[in-house]
């Protein structure tokens, strides 16, 4: 068995407030693929980016070691330069350039600042080849797929003359064939004697292509385990990454009784949609759930799941092409192809991006908070200034908003207290069915609480509530019914008594069966 | 990230309304917290104080002299207006760069309809009106149904609608306009009543503005207490009385000390009462700043940001349409060069006046303030002699230092 290519040890890394990775230590064999795996948060992406440079050295704590020489990387150049390559969840192309030039940006072949095209074209073409890609080099990159630009980024890797290629959840965006090409390639460039990493939630993709799994939970190492070897099995992987208690952390909930008969709040029948660029992709697809009035119900799965899309599909089309299915509310069905529609059926979405799609960051909390129902404080068209502000201090203290006054801008308040605004801001539009995305995401602890405790509320005054989470804790503590998501798809319903971390996480990795 | 901040004031500020009307340092304090909250535009309404004291100043007090208060008026008028449409355009996070071409079709068109066909001039005025607003309408509905960025469009009609004027106006000046609509941009308000040495319908204008802004503030007031919330504390409210009440005393009687207020500046008051009143209390105002602040947000809140990306640029093109109408009026005739700039000055009126080029920020008041700096800067230039070449570099200067104050202030509050 080879050596050790890469040991990290003992990292540290400290974000103000938050402790990202508090004691990770990763060793890599030289020409293994090995898999990082872990939840949402579990600070895999933050390893990857302690590792390739991108936070330099002196940020963290802890020793790099590469080819048994120790590494203090300043930036991603320096780490390149070595031969650790990473490429990002988020491909970093630039979709108006060539092929041959994204393979060579910021490497290019050139003499006195002049770039030779035709070595630039042989050795692009030589690059694609490699990666499998038979489209010609002066290709403009948005015009192939992402699948394929998932391999010209790994033809830009091996232009760097990769030793260590890390891929960040390289097939979150990708469907099943492009993803088994992609798999494949790993599995042929590690014959070529590249080591890689592959950051992945999908088991059955690690069992596929990896030889060891390293899994991390909240910020450490929980084991690494041989995916060849007998007993690891799946669900051992999973106990690996759920494995913690729940604790008191959600305020006492009674549970939901439905009532006989009524028709649900909410129901969404075969709702599928497609992605709005890669139109062929459908992002969700069949999806049928439903909601009762004062029941929350929580949708899990990770990221790429399609939660997100199925909730901003149906609030008013903004999200996706091409949505088809039906939405009925209490046993009507209704119109929600725009936002008035939608909120005006009683519906409201509270986003998980806050800064980018909840919140007008300049202006002030009482603005805020009214926008989405500005009709209720003003007459004939006129804002009552006076009410707006009444209700908005009504808001303030209610849901605790730490700030002066409501005239201080969002974009002033900590993350916890921007939350509480959007929610002040949906719950002032009078909905409903409230759909919570991420409601807790990126709040400190105490701030979470207090937001469950208004969810708790809203249910219990006889709202429905649909609870989209990566934290499965969360939605085990606070939940009535849950709804797992994978790849676009419902896999599994289960009953507060029925679900566990183990078996949701069973669920939201259930990925279709891998062909071949 | 301030949170902390925002946490460690809380003791601190203690409601105002509730320590009664506090002491003179708490006052002061006060008054200090409500300007830094709108620095921008307080900062510029102290500016355009220093300018106009500089000015009167360096001229002798010629400036001041009630003659030159109401050139002052009459001089700035259209860009005045232009400013207002173009401040809600660039709240809305877009930008027109028609509205000097705008102005000067208009005015070709008034000519044809006036001159030419021998029109009664309140119908054609309509007429006017109603082809800016078209002409608005159509930039309008490429840009927020089209989705062709409005630089782009606006770009285009700028071009388009020179072109057109020197098509109608087949390159020659025509005037003159009828007498009554010359009245209108030049005149003044009719004198009535017994000889004074003022002129009695602006000062009983004056008066009773005065009284209707003291009842809408104590009504204000009341409303407030009925609704239980804070209010300025009552030596502080009284003083804000006074302040307002001294300025439109002061206005008054330097315009009614000469032929009395000028027909335009009721025109111009009546746009900045109502278009104030619209950007702050009307819901289609809130929207305007909602889609410019932030516009996935806005969508997601269900506000229809084409319908309303639409309506601002309708309304800029009759605000435009208004502008050229008081342009040619005033110079009694219709001549292909005219407006030349104008959008530029309006864009800088606006700039100056607190808007951010990203949208969402800025007010009504705030482009008139703008507009008046560089107002007082061209008449004060032209009083003391400096040659419109230097004027040029100078205004220049005065906008990149008032954004550049603007930036600077952003970045030393951290926000």
């Amino acid at each position: 068995m080879a050596g050790p290519v890469l040991e990290m040890r003992s990292i540290v890394k400290t974000f103000p407030g938050v402790k990202a990775l508090s004691d990770v230590t990763l060793t890599v064999r030289e020409g293994e693929v090995h898999a990082i795996c872990g939840e949402n948060g579990a600070g895999k992406s933050t390893l990857m980016k302690v590792l390739s440079g991108v936070h330099p050295h002196g940020s963290y704590e802890g020793d790099i070691l590469f080819e048994g020489e120790p590494c203090e990387f300043k930036d991603i150049r320096a780490s390149e330069q070595r031969g650790i390559v990473i490429i990002h969840q988020e491909l970093a192309l630039s979709p108006f350039l060539s092929l041959a030039e994204n393979i060579f940006l910021g490497n290019e072949h050139a003499t006195r600042g002049f770039i030779n095209w035709n070595a630039t074209l042989k050795h692009a073409t030589e690059l694609l080849r490699r990666v499998g890609l038979s489209d010609h080099p002066d290709t403009r990159v948005a015009d192939i797929g992402v699948g394929k630009q998932q391999l010209v980024e790994i033809a830009k890797a091996l232009s760097k003359k990769v030793k260590l290629l890390i891929l960040d959840e390289p097939t979150a965006a990708l469907n099943d064939e492009d993803s088994d090409k992609l798999l494949d390639l790993i599995l042929e460039l590690k014959e070529q004697g590249i080591t890689s990493i592959i950051i992945s939630h999908k088991l059955n993709e690690i069992r596929k292509v990896a030889d060891s799994v390293t899994i991390l939970r909240d910020g450490r190492t929980i084991e690494t385990l041989d995916v060849k070897a007998e007993e690891t099995s799946e669900d051992r992987i999973i106990s690996g990454m759920v494995g913690r208690d729940l604790e008191h952390r959600f305020p006492e909930r009674t549970p939901h009784q439905p009532e006989e008969g009524a028709a649900p709040a909410l129901e969404i029948r075969n709702w599928t949609v497609h992605h709005p660029i890669d139109q062929q992709r459908k992002v969700v697809d069949d999806v049928s759930l439903e909601v009762r009035r004062g029941e929350i119900v929580g949708i899990a799965g990770l990221m790429g799941a399609g939660r997100t899309e199925l909730a901003m599909s149906v609030f008013g089309r903004t999200y996706g092409r091409h949505a088809a299915g039906t939405v009925l509310k209490d046993g009507t069905e209704i119109r929600t192809k725009t936002v008035p529609e939608a909120v005006g059926h009683g519906i409201a979405y509270v986003t998980e991006d806050r800064k980018h799609f909840g919140l007008n960051l300049i202006d002030t909390i009482n603005r805020n908070i009214s926008l989405s129902a500005l009709k209720k404080v003003a007459r004939r068209g006129v804002v009552d200034e006076h009410e707006e502000r009444q209700v908005s201090e009504r808001f303030r203290k209610s849901m605790n908003i730490k700030a002066p006054t409501v005239f201080e801008p969002v974009g002033k308040l900590s993350g916890g207290n921007q939350q509480k605004v959007v929610l002040s801001k949906w719950i002032f539009a009078g909905p409903d069915v409230l759909i919570l995305d991420e409601p807790t995401r990126g709040i400190d602890v105490g701030a979470k609480y207090e937001i469950y405790t208004v969810i708790d509320k809203l249910a219990a005054e006889g709202k429905a509530v649909v609870f989209i989470s990566s934290e499965l804790p969360e939605l085990l503590g606070m939940c009535d019914r849950i709804y797992t998501m994978a790849a676009g798809r419902l896999t599994g319903e289960f009953s507060r008594a029925e679900a566990s971390q183990e078996s949701l996480m069973r669920q939201m990795t259930k990925d279709k069966e891998v062909s071949r | 990230m301030s949170s902390t901040e925002v946490t460690d004031k809380t003791p601190a500020a203690a409601p105002p309304g509730k320590n009664g009307a506090g002491s003179g340092d708490g006052l002061l304090q006060l008054m200090l917290d409500g300007m830094r909250r709108n620095m921008r535009q307080y900062g510029m309404l102290i500016a355009l104080g220093l300018i106009v004291a500089l000015f009167a100043v360096w001229t002798d007090g010629d400036l001041l002299l009630p003659r030159n208060v109401s050139n002052l008026v009459l001089q700035n008028s259209y860009i005045l207006i232009l400013a207002i449409g173009m401040m809600l355009v660039i709240i809305a996070g877009h930008i027109d760069l028609s509205v000097g071409s705008l102005t000067a079709f208009v005015g070709s068109m008034a000519a044809v309809f006036m001159v030419r066909n021998d029109l009664p001039w309140p119908v054609a005025v309509i007429l006017c009106l109603a082809v800016g607003a078209l002409a608005g309408a159509i930039q309008g509905w490429f840009i927020a149904y089209g989705g062709i960025p409005s630089f782009i469009v606006t770009l285009a009609g700028m071009l388009t609608f020179r072109g057109l004027t020197e098509i109608f106006l087949e390159g020659q000046t025509l005037g003159p306009f009828p007498k009554g609509l010359q009245t209108v941009a030049n005149g003044f308000m009719p004198e009535v009543g017994p000889e004074t040495n003022y002129h009695n319908l602006t000062l009983l204008l004056g008066i009773g503005l005065i009284a209707l802004v003291v009842l809408q503030e104590v009504r204000d007031r009341r409303r407030q207490k009925e609704f239980d919330l804070e209010v300025l504390p009552a030596k502080l409210f009284l003083l804000k009385l006074v302040a307002l009440g001294a300025a439109i005393l002061v206005v008054t009687m330097l315009l009614a000390s000469y032929k009395g207020a000028p027909i335009v500046l009721l025109i111009l008051g009546a746009l900045l009462v109502g278009f104030g009143y619209v950007m702050r209390n009307a819901v289609i105002g809130r929207h305007i700043y909602a889609i410019g602040g932030n516009l996935p947000a806005a969508k997601l809140s269900g506000v229809r940001d084409k319908k309303v990306t639409f309506l601002v640029f309708l309304n800029m093109g009759m605000l435009a349409a208004l502008a050229g109408l008081v342009f040619a009026a005033r110079f009694n005739a219709a001549s292909p060069k005219a407006g030349l700039n104008f959008e530029l000055e309006a864009i800088a009126a606006s700039f100056i006046g607190g808007a951010s080029m990203s949208g969402g920020v800025g007010t009504v008041l705030g482009a008139i303030i703008g507009g008046l700096v560089l107002g007082v800067l061209n008449n004060g230039m032209n009083l003391v002699g400096i040659g419109t070449d230097w004027q040029q570099v100078i205004k220049g200067l005065v906008l990149l230092a008032a954004v550049g104050f603007d930036v600077w202030n952003k970045r030393k509050s951290g926000s």
